[in-house]
């Protein structure tokens, strides 16, 4: 009779040199079996097919209609002359509140993309029925290979890529500072965010590698999960910036900081943004070290839009090479709602969805202009890269996810309708009317 | 987990909703879904934070005003019927509505129910007239800092004035629809919603 311990720890260990075979050695040197690239492609079957089972319920409730508050109140006004207040002002009002009340661009941001058609995972499943007995035995189907036969896969791969990160750049750091060492450094870090990418069955399309960064700059890119780390890590090397963790992280982190120098913050200093932006300063003006990646929106957004990009990062000064990441929903919702699942629900969903498929577009590097501040450079680029990864392009905070919007947009909205009822021209005056003082004195 | 708006809201809710307001089955299941994405406790009635959380509620000069005509007097939640019965008000009058035998009850989103629904939002205290202090409120909201008490006190008088037939320095609710009598009632107080 044979002991079962040693049949389990035999094959364990097939399955471990399986593994080493055919996914590690192949991300040492960056090529790829073409798997996962098999596996997208009757993923992609095998959903258009359930489409056509599919009966599928409308999205969008309202329709908006555009028109300025100069313009609907002049239409409310009819043939009234001069600009003063009528009792129907209040109508503009009124409607707007209620159109975002049942439909508003903001908070949708700050959840999951709602797919056009089912892709067999119950978690995206918001607008179907159920539908026919075919569909349920394909979506069981899917369930048992992402459970039982992808899931295992993804968690001893991400098991060994962060102990081989540990130790690999721990033994590196003990070397002393030469080139060999840096090379060292980066195959050590670019082989943890390979074997992490096999890990997720992520297909990472690059699009203009001329534009790729380049050392001593800052690369910013728009931001809808830890995972953007990974996908950009994939194609070079970068210093991180971020907050000093404890735990797992902390751990990392200082292992990561032995063979090369990211930039990590305590807490405290987090707060004094003059400390930041000379720190950063510091390390970019140093031409010898890795571009630094940071994510100006300050928060994850569902990657249907790109918020609004904190000026902090553009005022460090050196180049900027913007990226645009976008995620195909199709396989997967990438993005981490951090207010309704913490990081390790966020993770064990990310590993048992069908794949992460994204397209990561460099745009050409750009600086700021003479005539331009911070933040009207922040807008610049955050308009070219929603423009590249075709996400759209929105004036409002990430911020607001959590905090309040604040009071001054409100004295906007009060300030332009103001000038509407005292100014000397009125209404028939259809452009926007600067604000205007009390006229009287 | 499932289609979380269909299986908690059932058939026969949808279909008294559909008589009470006039809204459509497919309709109703997205307002829904809507209702329940803003129900950030998950308990089946939203707060008035829960409005809040929209930043273009929040900013909306009269938004509190808004949020307020959800909440009937004294309470502090309100459930999804009380929720579709005011946005009711903001449905467009349909073609085949407009010639309606008036003998039955008038739906919510009559011309003269949008007004009442609008009339009701300056006449906080229900005393069916509008009265000066009520009036300078609903302007002082709209304007901000950026207008004098004085200039603001005439353009309510000169309203007042214009609008008051039977001298009582208030305006009634009948007042209130002559002045507005030229105005599209049916297009400014109403939200295009698709079927």
């Amino acid at each position: 009779m044979e002991d079962p311990w040693g049949t389990a720890l035999a094959l364990f260990q097939v399955w471990i040199s399986v593994l080493l075979c055919l996914v590690m050695l192949p991300a040492m040197f960056g090529l790829s079996l073409g798997v996962t690239g098999v596996y997208i492609q009757i993923l992609v079957q095998i959903l258009e097919v359930s489409r056509h089972m599919l009966l599928f319920l409308a999205q969008w409730i309202i329709h908006r209609d555009g028109g300025s508050m100069a313009q609907e109140m002049l239409e409310v006004r009819g043939s009234r002359p001069g600009g003063d207040f009528t009792l129907g002002d209040v109508f503009y009002f009124y409607k707007k509140g209620m159109e975002s009340l049942v439909d508003d661009q903001v908070t949708q941001c700050f959840s999951s993309e709602e797919l056009a058609s089912w892709n067999l995972l119950t978690r995206t499943n918001q607008n179907f029925r159920y539908i026919s007995l075919r569909l349920t035995v394909i979506w069981g189907v899917g369930v048992f290979v992402r459970y039982c036969l992808l899931f295992p896969l993804r968690i001893t791969l991400a098991t060994i890529s962060f102990t081989w990160l540990v130790i690999s750049t721990t033994l590196v750091g003990f070397l002393p500072e030469t080139s060999a060492k840096h090379w060292l450094s980066e195959v050590a870090h670019l082989m943890f965010y390979r074997i992490c990418a096999r890990g997720l069955s992520a297909t990472i399309r690059y699009h203009n590698k001329e534009n790729r960064p380049k050392k001593g700059g800052i690369c910013v890119a728009n931001h809808t999960t830890p995972i953007d780390i990974i996908i950009l890590a994939n194609d070079r090397c970068y210093a991180m910036v971020g907050q000093v963790h404890g735990g797992l992280m902390g751990v990392i982190q200082r292992s990561m900081v032995r063979s090369c120098p990211h930039v990590w913050f305590e807490r405290t200093e987090m707060k004094d943004r003059n400390t930041v932006t000379n720190r950063l300063r510091e390390h970019v003006t140093c031409e010898d070290k890795l571009p630094i990646l940071i994510f100006p929106e300050g928060t994850c957004i569902n990657n249907t839009s790109v918020m609004m990009f904190k000026k902090g990062s553009f005022e460090i000064g050196g180049t900027i090479y913007p990226v645009a990441i976008k995620y195909d929903p199709r396989f997967g919702d990438a993005f981490w709602n951090s207010a309704k699942y913490n990081m390790v629900s966020y993770l064990l969903r990310t590993m048992t969805s069908w794949a992460i498929v994204v397209n990561v577009w460099y745009l050409p590097p750009m600086t700021r202009l003479d005539q331009e501040d911070a933040s009207q450079f922040a807008q610049r680029v955050k308009s070219a890269i929603a423009l590249k990864g075709g996400l759209i392009d929105m004036a409002w905070d990430g911020g607001l996810k959590r905090a309040r919007v604040k009071d001054s947009l409100k004295e906007e909205q009060q300030k332009m309708y103001s000038s509407m009822i005292v100014g000397p021209d009125g209404p028939s005056d259809l452009a926007a009317t600067p604000p205007l003082l009390d006229l009287q004195d | 987990m499932g289609s979380r708006a269909s299986t908690l809201l059932r058939e026969e809710e949808i279909e008294e909703i559909k008589k009470e307001t006039g809204f459509s089955h497919s309709q109703i299941t997205r307002l829904y879904s809507r209702f329940s994405s803003l129900d950030k406790g998950e308990n089946g009635t939203l707060s008035r934070e829960d409005f809040q959380r929209i930043p273009e509620l929040a900013i909306n000069p009269l938004g509190d005003r808004i949020i307020n005509a959800f909440f009937p007097e004294s309470e502090d939640q309100v459930n999804f019927r009380g929720f579709m019965r005011t946005l009711a008000h903001f449905r467009p009058i349909e073609d085949n509505e407009k010639n309606k035998d008036h003998t039955a009850s008038e739906p919510l989103n009559s011309r003269t129910n949008k007004l009442l629904f609008a009339f009701r939002l300056y006449d906080l205290d229900r005393d069916d007239k509008i009265s000066r202090d009520e009036l300078l409120q609903v302007l002082r909201m709209m304007v901000g800092v950026n207008i004098s008490d004085e200039q603001l006190g005439s353009i309510a008088d000169r309203t007042i004035q214009e609008a008051d037939q039977n001298g009582d320095s208030s305006i009634s609710f009948n007042e209130f629809i002559k002045v507005l009598e030229k105005v599209d009632v049916e297009q400014k107080m109403s939200i295009r919603f698709l079927h």
